[in-house]
């Protein structure tokens, strides 16, 4: 089990992928927007999305749990 | 038994190391003798090794434990300090230390290169008379690292263990190269921080390889083996001179590398889009010469050696592929480090600038992000080798300045076409100008009304309004960069100021 984390704190502007995708580390998960820019967040492991924490407009802070990654 | 036998049989016997047992144990873990090591860093192994007998008449302590002498990398002569973890677990006695400061002052002298090679357990209690305190002690060991420091490159090597005091050896040094799962570094031991302060935590957790490489940033690189921890200190000291009297050597490899994407096609025309800065890099620079210097710690901003037709040259280049390419303390940091130790050494800069700014927030404001900024600012304006600032794409507040902005004496700034300068974006501006009457209008009017001023700001902050002003000294067409770069480099290539008169600044550490 791998968790994907906020590098910086900013909204979720976009979510790329849903619970139940299959992502290959490397590939962006969600994109956050954050000082005007758009923030992609890779998973760094290869898995399903077991579970997604958040949902667009939210704000999360640098460390925030974004999903899980099984 | 003649002389020439005692002395042959005594030869042998030192250059074993220690006992059997522990070059087992070693080999278990991946590691390799510390005479293979010296066999694999240089062109021909050492040429010449002084005090080689140290402590000879103790019997169970060859050399003392380790190994100083000169040999060549790249056919340059480079000074070496080894450990010898097969001894007393490389540990310091009178004599290591002693060994350590001359093969130091010989560098000194001779103005070349000095490599640590460090696998070490830390002092010998036993010998801390003589070894620890006095004015041959331990501490000058550093005190000696520091006065070479930016007078002959100072490269670490970090194969085991750096514990304590030791652990100022990679602190001093230009480079730490760590191996993964071997190397650590800490000031207490996991042991001493349960006993003294109730911390209970595992060595890679608080002092491994990989959390000093992304994490803490006492590390700078973190390799899989000896032999790649090896094969990169080569790499790299073919970017420097032996000294910062000489201009860094030229390369004969000078094409840069066949691409199916072009510079323009690889950055995004909308400001706000994520892209990958390596890829650009890769279109300017020689085949194959990046050498990222703290690859994993900070990645919103890339610091490498590289070539530009055979010639060194220090990029600092924003990574919007992270954290936005937002500047924050840790890169700050990093890019104040590397700075200095390009310009230290004449290795021209190259500052590949698409920045939002500098992070802002209670987190960083907490972490002294104003501090940490003004140590890149610093170290940003003086340098005094060639300097050169690209605007890839947008430049705002202070990010402009970090990243070798007009007002800092660069030898040129260039933009690209669809490049913005600015006190920020166009976004924020209008927020930040108009919030109120934003606020007070008819919803259906407010969309409208942000277009209208974003549109007039951006006019304001034209690229080509900037040029006319002679704020940019060149406006480039971006597949173009790497003929541009080659021919401004050559011409500034004498470059020789001194940035002001003093003893030392008073540097916003």
């Amino acid at each position: 089990m791998e968790k994907i984390v906020a590098s910086m704190a900013g909204n979720v502007w976009k979510i790329v992928k849903n619970e139940g995708d299959v992502v290959s580390s490397g590939e962006d998960v969600v994109i956050l927007e954050s000082m005007k820019m758009e923030i992609p967040i890779p998973a760094e492991a290869d898995g399903v999305i077991k579970e997604l924490k958040v949902a667009e407009g939210d704000f999360v802070n640098e460390g925030d749990e974004i999903a899980i990654i099984e | 038994m003649s002389f020439i036998e005692e002395l042959e049989q005594r030869v042998e016997t030192i250059k074993q190391g220690g006992k059997e047992k522990y070059h087992l144990a070693n080999t278990e873990k991946g590691k390799l003798f510390v005479r293979k090591r010296l066999e694999l860093l240089f062109d021909e192994d050492l040429d010449i090794e002084d005090a080689f007998f140290a402590n000879c008449m103790a019997g169970d302590l060859p050399s003392d434990g380790v190994v100083t002498g000169i040999g060549k990398i790249n056919g340059q002569n480079v000074c070496v300090m080894a450990n010898d973890s097969t001894v007393k677990a490389g540990s310091w006695g009178k004599r290591t230390v002693e060994k350590i400061l001359r093969i130091q002052e010989t560098a000194l002298n001779l103005e070349i290169p000095i490599i640590y090679l460090v696998d070490s357990a830390g002092a010998r209690i036993t010998d801390q008379i003589e070894m620890f305190p006095g004015r041959r002690g331990a501490g000058r060991i550093f005190h000696n690292q520091i006065k070479l420091s930016g007078r002959v490159p100072q490269l670490c090597l970090l194969f085991g263990p750096s514990a304590a005091g030791g652990a100022y050896i990679p602190a001093f040094c230009d480079v730490v190269v760590m191996v993964e799962g071997n190397a650590s570094m800490y000031l207490g031991s996991p042991r001493m921080a349960e006993k003294v302060i109730g911390e209970k935590v595992s060595l890679e957790e608080m002092g491994g390889a990989r959390m000093h490489c992304t994490v803490s940033g006492v590390g700078d690189v973190l390799v899989k083996t000896e032999e790649e921890a090896i094969a990169y200190a080569r790499k790299y000291l073919g970017y420097f001179p032996p000294n910062f009297r000489n201009k860094p050597p030229e390369s004969a490899q000078k094409a840069v590398k066949a691409s199916d994407k072009t510079i323009t096609e690889i950055v995004p025309e909308n400001q706000n889009a994520a892209f990958n800065m390596i890829e650009l890099i890769e279109q300017v620079i020689d085949e194959d010469s990046l050498v990222e210097v703290k690859k994993e710690f900070a990645k919103e901003l890339i610091t490498g050696l590289a070539r530009i037709n055979g010639r060194s040259v220090g990029i600092i280049a924003n990574q919007p592929r992270v954290k936005g390419g937002v500047l924050f303390t840790d890169s700050a940091d990093k890019a104040a480090k590397f700075i200095q130790l390009c310009n230290a050494f004449n290795i021209p800069l190259l500052f590949l600038t698409d920045v939002p700014g500098f992070m802002i927030g209670t987190k960083v404001e907490r972490e002294g992000i104003i501090r940490h900024g003004a140590k890149m600012l610093a170290s940003m304006s003086e340098a005094t080798v060639p300097k050169i600032s690209v605007i890839v794409r947008k430049a705002y507040g202070a990010g402009l300045y970090a990243m070798a902005g007009p007002a800092f004496e660069p030898d040129s700034v260039l933009a690209f076409p669809n490049a913005q300068i600015a006190v920020m974006g166009p976004e924020a501006a209008v927020n930040a100008v108009y919030a109120k009457r934003i606020a007070e209008l008819p919803e259906e009017e407010r969309n409208a009304f942000i277009k209208e001023k974003q549109d007039a700001y951006k006019d304001e902050i034209d690229i080509y309004r900037l040029a006319s002003e002679m704020v940019v000294d060149d406006i480039i067409h971006p597949d173009r960069l790497r003929e541009e770069l080659i021919k401004r480099y050559e011409i500034y290539e004498d470059k020789n100021l001194t940035f002001t008169e003093r003893k030392h600044g008073v540097y916003p550490v």
